[in-house]
């Protein structure tokens, strides 16, 4: 009899371990990321498996990107550290159970923000770091140069669990013309399908089709059509929830945009502090209180622009440089003609 | 004596109601402060994408219970296909393998050490990727059959177009249910009178004559619309009219069959195998044919041996065939664990209906199966 008594408060004393750990978890609850991002010492940041110039690893598994860029700077403005950052590729599909299931606290995935998803799944967009539209890719000796001379029975091949699915039959039906889609789980297998023929046409994010293009076996049988059917901001994604963490994310963004805006770049910044614009100097945290919002010290925003640069260093370093779009279009700034213009950071 | 048998059978039951307890909990605790509700009512919501193959009638102003059917059709039809083809190869690989004949029983061999130890994703991918490569565009593809072309796109075959179908497929229903009591009629007769009418042949002749008459008296025309090609674009074609089958749907078959097929062909060699060579030999020695021998005695016996362990390969064939993910066939796991997971954020409850449904699936063909291997079993007198 003693020998089940023994068990039964075993028993009884774990749950009672479990509930503990229940409302403890709860009354922790305000920003709950940001302490546990610190303890750990790292950003876990979700990125895509593989994407130039957006987040793309290298052979020695470096991972570069104007999204990967946007987990540097958090890690920056949190840790101190543009590199303490751990990298967890993820497909279409996955990105925003591993996101609301707390995998990852920052998705950085070239991902379109809209209505349903901002509204109705547990997450919260925190900004746009590249507006971008949905075009399509064609073989250049089919002669095709418009979107106008697709026919009936066309086959598009594309990825599975993206908005590229959705924006495609919109617009094949808003044209009368009969498709086969052909949807793929992961952007490899789409490029490698439709380079083998599968395919007559090949759609995504102009900017994927840019970057896609150049894996190909042969990129110069391959055009983009200058045709763009939907609009794609593109932009970093928190769990709804934690404010202060989704703060941070936003504002760790609209410093890299707001410091080109400036000229503020990593390598001035030291002597920006000095600067006679207030402006400028509450940007390098020589002025004002603006970290201690977000529980940050005074310099988190300087160490973001001297660890990672301004956000026209990023787009010129990974999408300008290596080929993939030389020309800012849209993600220009709002005093260059482009529509970049974020809050000022006051 | 009594509570020391029952107290640690409530107590683990206990436990494991707690543990649900604390699972169910944490996820609703969770969910509501993420703001995530949990309900079924999406799936009557419009799905808005498009799938490349469906059974049924369907495109994105359906529903996503709609999408679900698609997605699940697509799940049973390559299962099936699958089952029905591995069992016929596997049967025949299996039969090969005990052959006298040095060349076949290799030959068999060496196909099933090949095929059944390579991983199936990787069998996939090698007939998608590999072999599609290797297929003509469809301007470059010749005929097959007289009708038919094989393309990068697919096989475009001839389409039937039926006139009153609906008297075709009664005269069918009408011909195997004469069939079936033919068959009772005639096992009667030679068990009371030892009379023995060829049922093969008879069976067949019903089959074929009884539809046959239907395109004479009951109005049913048959006809084939041909697959043409179309040109898209300057070097862009496809074929119009008639039935495309897509590539990957043949790459999902054969991989799938080419592989459970293996364990199939080693399951009939240990059956025929698993019985005594007296039974053979006894079986002979009162006069009966080769043929008969192994219909009427060893296959009756080996059957029982064969029927579990495959029944564990038909389940193991239509799980596999979820990997359809991998090379885009619209199964169920792409078009609704997938895509509409994905556009509804419904991760819980997707997960929830696909996992009840596998299992279902799964169950229903395990009950046949055990009905079947009762039914063949020794029944004693």
């Amino acid at each position: 009899m003693f020998k089940y008594l023994k068990q039964l408060t075993s028993l009884v004393a774990m749950v009672a371990v479990l509930f503990t750990f229940t409302t403890e978890t709860m009354a922790a609850k305000k920003s709950k990321t940001l302490k546990n991002t610190q303890k750990k010492g790292f950003v876990r940041c979700g990125v895509s498996q593989g994407l130039p110039g957006f987040s793309n690893a290298d052979a020695a598994g470096n991972w570069t990107g104007v999204d990967v860029d946007v987990c540097r700077a958090v890690a920056a403005a949190v840790l101190g550290d543009a590199s303490k950052v751990k990298y967890t590729p993820l497909s279409a599909k996955e990105r925003f159970t591993a996101l609301t299931s707390g995998e990852i606290d920052i998705l950085s995935r070239n991902t379109t923000w809209t209505l349903s998803r901002d509204a109705d799944i547990g997450l919260t967009f925190v900004g746009v770091n590249f507006y971008d539209g949905q075009g399509f890719m064609v073989r250049k000796s089919s002669g095709i140069t418009s979107t106008s001379q697709f026919k009936n029975g066309i086959s598009a091949c594309t990825n599975i669990g993206t908005t590229t699915e959705l924006n495609m039959r919109d617009f094949f039906n808003s044209k009368g013309i009969s498709y086969t889609p052909v949807a793929f789980e992961k952007a490899d297998e789409v490029v490698a399908a439709y380079d083998a023929g599968r395919c007559d046409t090949y759609t995504t994010d102009k900017s994927g089709l840019a970057a896609q293009r150049t894996k190909m076996s042969n990129p110069d049988e391959h055009i983009v059509l200058p045709e763009t059917i939907s609009k794609e901001p593109l932009g970093p994604v928190v769990r709804q929830g934690d404010s202060v963490w989704e703060d941070i994310v936003r504002w760790s963004l609209n410093t890299m945009i707001e410091a080109e805006e400036y000229g503020i770049t990593s390598g001035n910044a030291d002597m920006m502090k000095s600067s006679d614009n207030p402006a400028i100097k509450r940007l390098v945290g020589a002025e004002g209180e603006m970290g201690a919002a977000f529980g940050l010290d005074n310099d988190w925003n300087y160490r973001i622009i001297t660890q990672v640069g301004n956000y026209g260093e990023s787009y010129k370093r990974n999408i300008a440089d290596t080929g993939i779009l030389p020309d800012r279009g849209p993600n220009e700034l709002w005093t260059k003609g482009g529509i970049l213009y974020v809050p000022p950071s006051r | 004596m009594k509570l020391k048998k029952i107290l640690p059978q409530f107590l683990t039951l206990l436990f494991i109601v707690l543990i649900f307890g604390f699972f169910t909990m944490n996820a609703q605790e969770n969910m509501d402060t993420r703001g995530i509700e949990f309900g079924f009512g999406f799936l009557k919501q419009e799905a808005s994408f498009d799938i490349q193959f469906s059974l049924i009638d369907y495109d994105g102003s359906k529903s996503y219970a709609r999408a679900y059917l698609v997605g699940l059709l697509n799940t049973l039809l390559v299962s099936a296909i699958g089952i029905v083809l591995c069992t016929i190869l596997g049967v025949v690989i299996g039969v090969a393998r005990l052959s006298p004949n040095y060349l076949i029983n290799r030959t068999a061999s060496v196909y099933i050490e090949f095929f059944r130890n390579i991983p199936l994703l990787l069998q996939i991918f090698f007939w998608y990727f590999a072999a599609l490569r290797a297929l003509p565009m469809p301007e470059d593809a010749s005929l097959l059959l007289g009708t038919s072309y094989m393309t990068i796109k697919g096989l475009y075959t001839p389409a039937p177009i039926w006139n009153n179908f609906d008297v075709f497929l009664i005269s069918l229903i009408v011909s195997l249910v004469i069939i079936f009591f033919f068959n009772r009629y005639a096992k009667r007769k030679q068990e009371d009178a030892g009379i023995q009418y060829p049922k093969f042949l008879i069976s067949l002749a019903i089959f074929v004559i009884i539809p046959a008459f239907t395109f004479i008296f009951g109005g049913v025309d048959l006809q084939w619309s041909f697959p043409e090609l179309k040109q898209l674009a300057k070097t862009s074609f496809t074929y119009e009219g008639g039935v495309g089958i897509p590539p990957e749907l043949i790459a999902l078959t054969l991989a799938l069959t080419l592989y459970t097929a293996t364990f199939i062909a080693e399951n009939v060699r240990a059956g025929i195998q698993g019985i005594g060579k007296g039974q053979k030999e006894a079986a002979a020695s009162i006069g009966l044919t080769p043929g008969q021998v192994l219909k009427l005695v060893i296959m009756p016996q080996a059957l029982r041996i064969i029927i579990p362990p495959t029944t564990n390969q038909y389940l193991n064939l239509t799980k596999n065939s979820s990997l359809a993910a991998a090379i885009a066939y619209p199964d169920l796991v792409l078009v609704f664990a997938g895509t509409a997971m994905m556009q509804t954020g419904r991760a819980i409850e997707i997960v929830a209906i696909t996992m009840a449904t596998y299992l279902t699936i799964s169950l229903s063909i395990s009950l046949f199966m055990n009905w079947y291997n009762k039914s063949i079993a020794i029944k004693e007198k």
